[in-house]
């Protein structure tokens, strides 16, 4: 269909009032624009009817709206999938935020309507990439989590393969007697429920159960992931996966701090609860009833020699287990010893509940030493309450440990650790991830197997997790379409981890149908763009390979990227990558961002108009634009906007470009990078950091100052630091001096 | 795809989701990229809830602005989503796979054709209490709830609709937007599941008569300090006592303020603590020089937040005592605020006069107060019993309190759960 752009001008909000609008217009048909018109308000109806009109009678299908930001009534302006629609930003980025009737807000505003025109004519509707593709879900990991999360998604009519190493489902809640209380009154102990649970997934029609079964390979990509398993059954085509695979008990060799393996009157959490479900409670030295039990909390946890978080279950698990004591000597004394009793919302009921016991004796403090003589046991507890430090004699002493990701791979090199956050350039222009990743590759825990360029499993947060990093979106993973639920991803109750069970089995349900309709998930949900590879030019420099934070490009023999679109999250940080600018989207491309940066007219030196290029963040900082021109906070008119998917897409031609066409200054404005980053992309922020250094060398060939160019990270509450930004950066190119390339 | 306000009398879609804050948001739009369609209806004029009112969350201490803008873009775009704000959810009948709720719509008085232009905020003369800062300042009449308000339309406060004075607003206005006899209408929702996302408020700290608030100006709550911090707050983000707009040089967190209590709360509201550490960075990071002190009784921070607590702990100038504020009291004198700490052990009694104290008081189920329709058990605090198989799904704090990942975590959960009780019949 041949492109017919139609350029709408909205003098509503003040744009009438600020800048003259038959210039925008003239700026607007320096190019083929076939339509040229305005209106008091487009987004009142009688406006929209005119742009729907042009559409249906006069053929436009490449819409600049030069109106509103495109955060405010995207909805209004959806004419159907067919119609592209750039949104120039004429009332936050111009009338709201720049002196009305002024020269500079004049050209700043045909500048924006020249921009836009310039990137609807470079860029077009993309299609889906619809394939055949499966909708089965693979659920990995039989115990409570993995077999509610294969109902749920069972019973929402999806095919799921439940993957169990052991011999039989159920996990550890079939090895527990009872489980505290989630439901009032909060102070009975209930059962878990496994044998209803495994029951019910047994019958189910639509679940397929493999027990002792591994995934000894896992190909491909989503929607089309090809597994084959350890038991040497039939492969199978699996749209996504759930890695449910649980957690084990802190290594108890490491607890000899705390007199394990001293006497075998001291035990851990499990191996009393093992005692509980065989023939009950004796002390294990001689099969005797006990007297006294006393039970040391966070054995292990909350210590940064051992585990330094909290496995936030344990406080329970021992006021459980001390009702198990209860019942089997009701005389018997109990002594808990804790640092801080962690029963949190209802359960405190529970505890309160726990402490009407006149036996059971809890008390805050440090364990200064464990001692194992003459068939019992004493712990020398420091710091109390009381503020003197007491000896505590008991038959028995359980050492209450905490929980490891079975993600977690023993003695892990620190680099594979965190991979997430930290990862730097080396000297060859390249980062380190890649050499992480082939770490990992032979370093991770092997239970996805994946045949990933970057890795065999989920990219590990911290201690282990595959955990999100994410608050508002806790289940995103660094490989698409596979999602953590339970205990694997952060220590949890049972009844917690099913309901993460739920929230993981939805995740991949809007994975496989996304994917299905050719569309992104998030956070790009509903994307229908992805990246096209022109490989005869590629170098095989293996920058996108190792750069893309999804892990969506596998590589062949001589390191010539292996796309898998469905695994992309469409951010663009191969595009960024690319030296040889050969990855584009239809909509997003290396071309597109060069057309626009060289589409507006540069004042020369003596005109005392500086001209400052931003490429901004659209995901935070230009929401975050957006606010100043909402609270009509005014900057300078110098600076062109051109909005990025994410910074890590920003490839380092367009700064060339940008100084090659006599822009004074370049400005990059992403999220925040480092331990607590922002990026949605995850890495993206960062790479665009990385890639500072590359620009920098540029300046150098081009004998240009370093200051012209800045990267900023801003948090999207951080709105107030862009007009100190803007200004401060004119500043400093004023110091400066024009561009030596203008007018070249 | 949020529309502003239904046609139609009757509206159909698989689920329908009460509240849009953020567990409601999550539920919505999770659903609606599975491919069912959603009707979230949220009682006050934009989405956003509690989160939108806080500074930053823990343990990033990274702004809600940025999850909620990612997912008000997700909303925006969704065609399968269809927002109702002023919307009161009146009554529910019917069955799994087959509800009906009848919504009322409440006027805004403000139509489709309202551009946030704020015109109409400029000329309008009458104010009205902030309730978004908890009545610490004021807007006009006729207002944008706030920065990140969804839909991004003025609203006017149905007290002043009838006020002669608005007229003045709908003159202002170029649009014709402004409608100030607009009426309440109500429609029917025909639905195959509920869920209800109806949120928390804060314990009413006035209830506490020991702890002061209401009679002692430094003593906030903790909601209200989060306020204070804030750039869209009533001071603009900067922290100053209430009382004097004294610069903060030593503050005490009281934890468990009402909660952990037979005579209040008698749970544990789960992230008080980490709230009140993080609250304490706010101090630190405005008062490089000011000391904060935390009375507790336990520091609950679980899981991987274990390393947030493990940070505030190496800060020199970050105290944590354990002990249970059982009295505060006012120095006449400077207008400082005296905390007595009570050890529960020894009974030994601490003092400590601080500038200002902060209560870290607890979550209440809105549940406690508007119960789910269609008998939905409740605890006696008002939380929805969770899988009881009766009456509406519920998801996030109307459960248990949590934090917002955790919200969020249920709230995706509860989305496939309705799907699930939409199938079964």
């Amino acid at each position: 269909m041949e492109a017919k752009i139609g350029c709408y001008i909205c003098k509503g909000c003040d744009i009438a009032k600020s800048v003259d609008i038959d210039k925008l217009i003239g700026a607007a048909k320096e190019k083929k624009v076939a339509i040229c018109r305005t209106h008091e308000a487009f987004c009142n109806p009688e406006g929209l009817e005119i742009i729907k009109n042009d559409i249906k009678n006069e053929g436009v299908n490449k819409i600049v709206l030069g109106a509103c930001s495109p955060r405010v009534f995207p909805e209004i302006f959806d004419f159907g999938e067919d119609i592209l629609v750039d949104r120039a930003v004429l009332r936050e980025h111009v009338a709201w935020c720049h002196p009305a009737g002024d020269e500079d807000t004049q050209l700043l505003a045909e500048d924006v309507i020249r921009m836009s025109v310039a990137k609807v004519e470079a860029v077009e509707v993309p299609q889906p990439l619809i394939e055949e593709t499966s909708k089965d879900i693979l659920v990995i990991g039989g115990g409570m989590t993995g077999m509610r999360a294969a109902l749920a998604a069972a019973n929402a009519g999806y095919k799921v393969t439940l993957v169990e190493k052991e011999n039989k489902l159920g996990g550890w809640a079939t090895r527990f007697k009872k489980v505290f209380p989630k439901a009032p009154p909060y102070q009975d102990l209930e059962d878990s429920g496994v044998e209803a649970l495994v029951e019910l997934v047994t019958r189910h029609d639509n679940i397929t159960v493999k027990t002792g079964c591994t995934v000894d390979k896992t190909k491909g990509q989503p929607g089309k992931f090809a597994v084959t398993f350890g038991d040497g059954s039939e492969p199978m085509t699996f749209g996504s996966i759930i890695q449910a695979t649980g957690w084990k008990p802190y290594d108890t060799k490491k607890l000899d701090y705390l007199g394990y393996g001293k006497s075998p009157n001291i035990v851990t959490n499990i191996e009393l609860e093992a005692m509980v479900t065989g023939g009950g409670i004796k002390k294990p030295s001689d099969n005797k009833p006990i007297d006294s039990i006393a039970f040391i909390q966070c054995a292990g946890s909350r210590d940064q020699d051992h585990l330094p978080y909290c496995s936030s279950v344990c406080c329970r698990v021992s006021l459980k287990q001390a009702m198990y004591v209860r019942q089997q000597y009701p005389d018997a004394k109990i002594y808990i010893i804790y640092k801080d009793l962690r029963s949190p919302q209802q359960y405190e009921l529970f505890y309160q509940h726990a402490q009407n016991d006149d036996g059971l004796f809890l008390t805050k403090g440090e364990i200064a030493e464990v001692r194992a003589n003459n068939g019992s046991v004493e712990i020398d507890v420091e710091e109390t309450l009381l503020g003197e430090d007491i000896t505590i004699k008991a038959d028995m002493l359980v050492l209450a440990t905490g929980m490891v990701p079975t993600t977690k791979v023993d003695d892990a090199p620190a680099s594979a650790e965190g991979s997430e956050a930290g990862s730097r350039p080396t000297e060859e222009g390249k980062t380190e991830d890649g050499k992480k990743a082939a770490e990992s590759a032979e370093k991770g825990a092997h239970i996805l197997n994946l045949t990933y360029r970057q890795g065999t499993d989920l990219p590990t947060l911290k201690y282990g997790f595959p955990d999100s990093h994410f608050i508002c979106f806790p289940y995103e993973t660094r490989r698409t379409a596979i999602y953590a639920a339970g205990c694997v991803r952060a220590p949890m109750d049972f009844a917690t981890a099913q309901n993460d069970a739920y929230g993981a089995a939805l995740k991949a349900i809007q994975a496989v149908e996304a994917i299905s309709n050719g569309k992104a998930v998030h956070p790009r949900a509903g994307d229908l763009s992805y990246p096209d590879f022109m490989m005869q030019k590629c170098t095989q420099c293996k920058r996108c390979t190792e750069e893309c934070p999804f892990g969506a490009l596998d590589e062949d023999d001589k390191g010539t990227p292996l796309p898998n679109p469905f695994r992309c999250r469409r951010c663009g940080v191969c595009l960024g990558a690319c030296p040889e600018r050969i990855i584009s989207f239809k909509n997003y491309s290396v071309r597109m961002i060069s057309q626009m940066i060289r589409s507006i007219p540069m004042p020369d030196e003596f005109d005392e108009k500086p001209r400052i290029l931003a490429f901004i963040c659209e995901n935070d900082a230009l929401p975050a634009v957006d606010y100043v021109g909402i609270k009509r906070i005014q900057y300078n008119a110098m600076i062109r906007i051109i909005p990025l998917r994410c910074l890590g897409s920003m490839n380092a031609v367009w700064v060339s470009d940008a100084l090659a066409s006599g822009y004074d200054g370049v400005l990059l404005i992403g999220c925040k990078k480092g331990d607590d980053y922002q990026c949605h992309f995850i890495r993206g922020s960062e790479l665009a950091d990385y890639r500072m250094e590359n620009v920098r060398e540029k300046l150098k060939q081009l004998v240009l100052e370093e200051d012209r160019v800045e990267f900023h990270e801003l948090a999207i509450s951080d709105y107030d630091q862009i007009p100190k930004i803007f200004d401060d950066f004119l500043e400093t190119m004023n110091r400066v001096g024009p561009n030596p390339y203008k007018g070249m | 795809m949020a529309e502003f306000e239904p046609r139609e009398d009757t509206i159909t879609a698989d689920t329908l989701v009460v509240g849009g804050g953020i567990a409601g948001m999550t539920t919505a739009i999770e659903t609606a990229e599975v491919g069912k369609d959603v009707i979230l209806a949220e009682i006050l004029p934009t989405l956003g809830g509690r989160v939108a009112a806080s500074k930053q969350y823990f343990p990033k201490l990274c702004p809600p602005t940025c999850g909620i803008e990612i997912n008000l873009k997700r909303i925006r775009s969704n065609p399968h989503v269809r927002v109702l704000t002023l919307a009161k959810v009146e009554n529910v009948t019917g069955e799994p796979g087959n509800y009906e709720a009848r919504i009322t719509l409440m006027p805004r008085f403000v139509n489709e054709k309202c551009t946030a232009c704020g015109e109409c905020e400029k000329v309008c003369e009458i104010e009205r209490d902030n309730d978004f800062n908890y009545n610490l300042d004021k807007t006009k009449a006729v207002y944008l709830p706030h920065s990140l308000a969804y839909p991004f339309r003025y609203a006017i406060d149905p007290r002043y609709a009838s006020d002669e004075r608005m007229k003045k607003c709908a003159d202002a206005c170029a649009y014709g937007a402004i409608e100030l006899d607009m009426k309440p209408r109500t429609i029917t929702a025909r639905v195959k599941a509920v869920v209800w996302c109806t949120g928390w408020h804060a314990y009413d700290a006035t209830k506490i008569e020991n702890l002061g608030f209401g009679k002692i100006k430094n003593v906030i709550t903790n909601v209200i300090m989060e306020r204070l911090a804030s750039d869209n707050g009533p001071t603009g983000g900067k922290i100053y006592r209430p009382s004097d707009g004294k610069e903060i040089t030593k503050i005490g967190f009281v934890q468990c303020a009402g909660s952990r209590d037979e005579n209040h709360l008698p749970y544990c509201s789960a992230i008080c603590c980490l709230a009140s550490m993080k609250q304490g960075t706010y101090i630190r990071t405005q008062y490089p020089d000011a000391e904060v002190h935390m009375f507790y009784i336990d520091v609950r921070s679980p899981g991987r937040l274990e390393d947030f607590y493990v940070k505030q702990q190496a800060d020199e100038k970050f105290h944590f005592h354990r002990g249970k504020v059982a009295k505060i009291t006012e120095n006449p004198a400077n207008g400082n605020v005296i905390l007595e700490a009570e050890n529960t052990l020894t009974g030994k009694i601490t003092k400590m006069e601080v500038d200002m104290a902060v209560l870290a008081v607890g979550m209440v189920p809105n549940t406690s107060e508007t119960p789910p329709p269609l008998g939905t058990p409740l605890d006696e605090f008002g939380f929805i019993v969770p899988d009881s198989g009766k009456g509406v799904i519920g998801a996030g704090t109307v459960m248990r309190p949590m934090e917002v990942a955790a919200s969020v975590q249920d709230a995706t959960g509860a989305a496939l759960k309705a799907i699930n009780h939409g199938m079964r019949r």
